[in-house]
């Protein structure tokens, strides 16, 4: 005869109260997004009820000139379109070979001191790398170009952005490649591949959708970042995709107007948060647009 | 020392250690052509070490390193100037668990005969390897989907296919029915003997009945009281299993330990 035992439901205090708990931090972030859509939308309505501006002339017209009655967004998008690409260019090529060195063939104590020392390019203040850019890289970028570039141009502030944000995508690539199952290297390698066929024709495919989601919050670092642009790339909105020449991005110009005396109802005021809420919008088209490429070509090892 | 030809490989005095650990010690095996040889033993004697060593797999586990000879058409396998990923063009490998590559089924043969520079018709290609490995039928109406669609059994068929596509000398196949169900792991073996009309086979299995079943010779390992592994007994299968000549190995296939 054995012992006399109780199976009913006993309260754990402990338990439910650290699940509320997770449960709250998890909220918190939706709460924020929420909250931040909520305020955008309210302000950039304000903008967009003007009589004065029309869609066609947001999405249509080429020169921001909100004093005037010059509302067209283009003007600043196509800076941060051109920075933004000039750093993914940069970033992602080298991003990728240097996750593929430190995954594939590092040894392990060449990794041990590549890895921090390219982590620390993540720890640099972006006011600094602006500098960088402004008193370093574009003087040397005059010497190959001379009189054809701009003191403040956006292929400077695009090449060293390229720079802060290839550490996050070569740490996260990294990753990406590492989380490969060994057994998909063997079977690489018992084919007779050599170390760049395995890691290239099998890893990396297979790691694509890692690599996906670091190309897609690198987009989202480029085309957010506000000092490196707000420093190097000029201030003044110019409708232009060529590099050599200035021009203001939609942070850079956020960060510039909002530090100047504004009064609460103008249009310029709200101006901000239509252009706040068009960065929104043109990061989330870009994340699509990278999902959708990294969904096309991935390979699925699970 | 030359190996003689009805050989398609043979160690002598193959030690494999880690480190200062020898893990494996003093092999001599002589591994006949088309024959199917499986090696034996209980949990942690050695044999998976000592089947990575032939097509040099360990190459790829830091601080391993072997010592002895291994002979293939007189060329030692562990002499400086032999490169392993020829080396791994000529001895191919059926490893535990299935590890198809997350291509399609087409792909996944193709891609290995592929990089070993095959110029010829890749469509026969692919569809003589899947037959040579009895998955033709099953699989021909679904070429460019996923080898991840496949069940378990069949994967590891399709890794037998896209081995034999680049025509290796010998097949290394390390326990590659443990993962699978009875039905499949029979299908396996049938699939071995067709195969060894063509290739030399050498296998590592738990599977007692599986060793006296499907090889033609068997290799009994066992660990010393140093905890390296070294071959005990090599002989005809059926010896190894009706009257071996050792007492350990006769424990070990009559069930008495392992």
């Amino acid at each position: 005869m054995s012992q006399s035992f109780d199976l009913k439901k006993k309260t754990r205090i402990g338990e439910s109260a650290i699940q509320s708990l997770l449960f709250l931090a998890g909220i918190l972030s939706i709460v924020t997004t929420v909250a931040i859509v909520y305020e955008l939308g309210k302000e950039a309505m304000l903008f967009f009820g003007n009589p004065d501006v029309t869609f066609a002339k947001f999405f249509g017209g080429t020169q921001w000139q909100p004093g005037i009655g010059n509302y067209g967004i283009w003007a600043l998008v196509s800076a941060t379109l051109t920075t933004s690409a000039i750093a993914i260019f940069i970033a992602l090529p080298l991003g990728l070979a240097a996750a593929v060195y430190l995954s594939e063939y590092a040894s392990p104590k060449a990794r041990g001191i590549l890895k921090p020392i390219l982590e620390i390019l993540a720890g640099i203040p972006t006011v600094v790398y602006g500098y960088f850019a402004l008193l370093f890289v574009t003087p040397i970028l005059k010497s190959f170009f001379g009189d054809h570039i701009q003191v403040y141009n956006m292929l400077s502030a695009g090449l060293v952005m390229g720079i802060m944000i290839l550490p996050l995508i070569s740490s996260m690539s990294e990753d990406a490649l590492s989380a490969v199952p060994r057994s998909l290297r063997e079977a690489a390698y018992a084919m007779g591949a050599t170390k760049l066929e395995s890691s290239l024709q099998v890893v990396l495919p297979a790691a694509l959708s890692g690599i996906g989601a670091a190309l897609i919050l690198g987009i989202s670092r480029a085309v957010g970042e506000t000092m490196i642009v707000a420093v190097a790339s000029g201030a003044g909105p110019n409708f232009s995709f060529n590099p050599l020449e200035a021009a203001e991005t939609m942070t850079g110009h956020i960060a510039r107007i909002s530090g100047g005396d504004l009064s609460y109802n103008s249009i310029d005021y709200t101006s901000l948060f239509a252009i706040a809420l068009m960065l929104f919008l043109v990061t989330l088209v870009l994340n699509l647009i990278s999902q959708w490429i990294v969904g096309r070509f991935r390979e699925r090892y699970e | 020392m030359q190996n003689s030809p009805s050989y398609a490989i043979e160690s002598n005095d193959l030690s494999i250690h880690y480190g200062a650990f020898t893990a494996v010690k003093g092999v001599n095996l002589k591994i006949e052509r088309l024959k199917i040889t499986a090696i034996i033993g209980p949990s942690g004697c050695g044999k998976s070490t000592l089947l990575r060593s032939f097509n040099r797999m360990n190459d790829f586990v830091p601080g391993c390193h072997a010592t002895g000879e291994l002979l293939m058409q007189g060329q030692n396998l562990y002499s400086k100037d032999i490169d392993p990923v020829e080396v791994r063009r000529k001895i191919g490998m059926v490893f535990q668990k299935p590890n198809p590559f997350p291509k399609s089924i087409y792909e996944n043969i193709a891609w290995g005969a592929r990089i070993n520079g095959f110029k010829g018709n890749m469509d026969e290609l692919v569809e003589q390897s899947l037959r040579s490995a009895a998955l033709w039928d099953e699989v021909k109406d679904k070429l460019q989907e996923s080898a991840y669609a496949l069940s378990g059994g069949q994967q590891q068929r399709l890794c037998i296919a896209r081995t034999i596509a680049i025509q290796p000398e010998i097949i290394l196949m390390d326990e590659p029915a443990s993962a699978l169900d009875p039905i499949s792991t029979l299908r396996i073996e049938e699939l071995m003997q067709e195969l060894k009309k063509n290739y030399t086979i050498l296998i590592v299995t738990h599977n007692m009945q599986q060793a006296a079943r499907a090889s033609d010779y068997t290799a009994m390992m066992m660990i010393d009281d140093q905890r390296a592994g070294g071959v005990i007994e090599f002989d005809d299968t059926k010896n190894i299993f009706t009257r071996p000549k050792d007492k350990r190995t006769e424990d070990y296939v009559t069930g008495r330990f392992g």
